[in-house]
């Protein structure tokens, strides 16, 4: 079998039984069943992620759409109880089977509120660098900047980098989230109704932001907002009470939906 | 107006009187012994109290300088015990305990706040003063730190609660550890609370006497070290007022208001340090 790098690489750290991953293919579940202890949440979910796109998953509310992100980096486990059955690959590899604080350190999420530590806005960047055993000045310095650019963010934090998050605008703070995520350097970014608690204004930098950060991480988007999706999004998959209805290109989904729940929460008609 | 309406009427002022009263008592209560410490205390309180050793029966002046050191030193070693304890203990409840067991570390901590102070003296007795066949710093304070647990346990638990999980979540996404999530996210945030709580309990256990009587005891000299009888002013204190000379008396009202003055102090710092404490972004 003839195996390019990135396949052999792949499969080196995959178990014996997986076939050779795809490199456009950053992330894979199948039949992934989850429970909230007796409740039943997801139903045999199925779905790729791919390399370098931003996939959005949309649906009304309590259809399971962040349940499903929060088990990309397994943070369903901070719930008591929680317990997904299926798999879920990374790389080729099963997620339920890699070490826990490693696999969030190549898979980082972004929250529905801006969660900055009560800390400056040089130290919430430096945070994951710190853990990480990263602790030269002059390379921490570096990595901020980097990260804060690449957030959009540094041109307007860069005289106050010693200032404490918590006088940043709601905007800038999830900018700033987005950052101390980006400056891990994550393969893939979980973004849990980014925008919620922002206004048209901030939500549209933010947008912005994340159509620029396509060629450095795939993301995966949880959104509410049905126009959101349509115009950040290369795939779009739509969630109903815990199933996946229907998994697309956007414009597909958008335009002529296979499905007729799609059509009718698509068109405002629940939801 | 009706008998009805007047009779209601008296109720109603009656009891509000009643329980107004009973507030000022309480108020009261403070200001009256702080008044009276202050008068007689401040009467016998001079520059000698807080630098030279007690005088022998007989001869006036001298002060209590050994006595203060001596809180000093228990209150340090108090704190060697209770403060880890208290603080790690408050750690586990809040961030890593499970159901059952938090349970019962949580109901036998309320239960060890109420054991009585004298039987935290005797367990401290039976333990390092029976064994070493003398009274020393380190009973008493092993038997004061044991005293501060249970509270700086609850208040560190309560601070780290106070602390949203959102904070917790971001840490962790970033693929950092529960612990150090805990250390370097989670317990900077509480700082406030936890410091308070320390304060509050050290303040709760300088005026302790009870356990102090058969453990550390009292010395009229400096004691050197912390393996010797070692002086204190809440024993001081019962032991000048019981005595029966009038300089001692004066002595035992100086050293009750510098007692009190310390306490005062660290639960009034408490308090500001809680109302000053941070609020976590923006709603």
């Amino acid at each position: 079998m003839v195996k390019t790098t990135e396949e052999s690489r792949s499969t080196a750290r995959a178990p014996a039984t997986t076939p050779a991953w795809p490199s456009d293919l950053k992330m894979r579940a199948t039949g992934l069943d989850f429970y909230y202890g007796g409740r039943q949440a997801l139903y045999s979910i199925g779905l790729q992620i791919l390399t370098g796109r931003i996939t959005a998953l949309i649906g009304p509310s309590g259809c399971g759409k962040t349940t499903f992100l929060r088990i990309l980096n397994r943070m369903y486990e901070t719930v008591p109880h929680a317990r997904p059955e299926g798999e879920v690959f990374l790389d080729g590899e099963d997620i339920f089977s890699l070490d826990v604080v490693g696999l969030r350190r190549r898979v980082g999420m972004v929250f529905q509120k801006p969660n900055p530590f009560p800390k400056s806005i040089f130290d919430n960047i430096a945070y994951g660098l710190r853990v990480n055993g990263m602790d030269r000045h002059s390379t921490l310095a570096e990595a901020v900047e980097r990260s804060l650019r690449r957030a959009a963010l540094w041109e307007e934090v860069k005289d106050q980098l010693h200032k404490s998050a918590y006088a940043l605008s709601g905007g800038q703070q999830q900018r700033l989230c987005i950052a101390r995520a980006l400056a891990v350097e994550p393969e893939a970014l979980l973004l849990d109704e980014p925008c919620s608690a922002l206004d048209p204004i901030a939500t549209a930098k933010i947008e912005e932001l994340l159509f620029n950060l396509k060629d450095l991480c795939t993301m995966v988007i949880v959104t509410h907002n049905m126009q959101q999706a349509a115009r950040v999004a290369d795939y779009t998959g739509f969630f109903l009470m815990g199933r996946l209805i229907e998994f697309n290109k956007t414009a597909v989904i958008f335009k002529t939906p296979a499905r007729k729940e799609t059509e009718d929460y698509i068109t405002g008609r629940f939801g | 107006m009706s008998f009805r309406t007047r009779w209601r009427k008296f109720v109603n002022v009656f009891m509000l009187s009643l329980t107004g009263l009973c507030a000022l008592v309480t108020v009261s209560i403070l200001f009256f012994i702080l008044g009276y410490l202050l008068w007689y205390g401040g009467k016998s309180l001079n520059w000698a109290f807080f630098t030279h050793l007690p005088t022998p029966v007989g001869e006036t002046g001298g002060g209590m300088a050994n006595a203060i050191v001596g809180s000093g030193k228990l209150l340090l070693l108090a704190s060697l015990v209770g403060v880890p304890v208290g603080i790690l203990g408050g750690v586990y409840l809040a961030e890593f305990g499970g159901q059952t067991f938090s349970f019962v570390v949580r109901y036998t901590t309320d239960l060890l706040n109420g054991v009585p102070s004298i039987v935290m003296g005797i367990f401290a007795y039976t333990i390092i003063v029976l064994p070493m066949h003398h009274f020393s710093a380190l009973a008493g304070g092993l038997a004061l730190g044991v005293m501060m647990i249970p509270i700086a346990v609850r208040t560190t638990e309560e601070s780290l609660r106070s602390v949203p999980g959102t904070l917790r979540e971001g840490a962790l996404a970033l693929g950092t550890s529960k612990w150090k999530t805990v250390a370097t996210v989670v317990m900077p945030a509480a700082m406030r609370g936890i410091v308070t709580g320390v304060m509050l309990t050290l303040a709760r256990v300088a005026g302790e006497t009870a356990p102090l009587l058969f453990t550390a005891f009292s010395n009229r000299f400096w004691s050197s070290g912390w393996n010797q009888p070692i002086a204190s002013l809440p024993v001081m204190i019962y032991t000048y007022a019981i005595a029966p000379y009038d300089d001692w008396h004066r002595q035992a009202w100086a050293a009750g208001l510098v007692l009190l003055a310390l306490v005062l102090v660290a639960n009034i710092g408490a308090r500001l340090l809680v109302s000053r404490g941070i609020s976590f972004g923006k709603a």
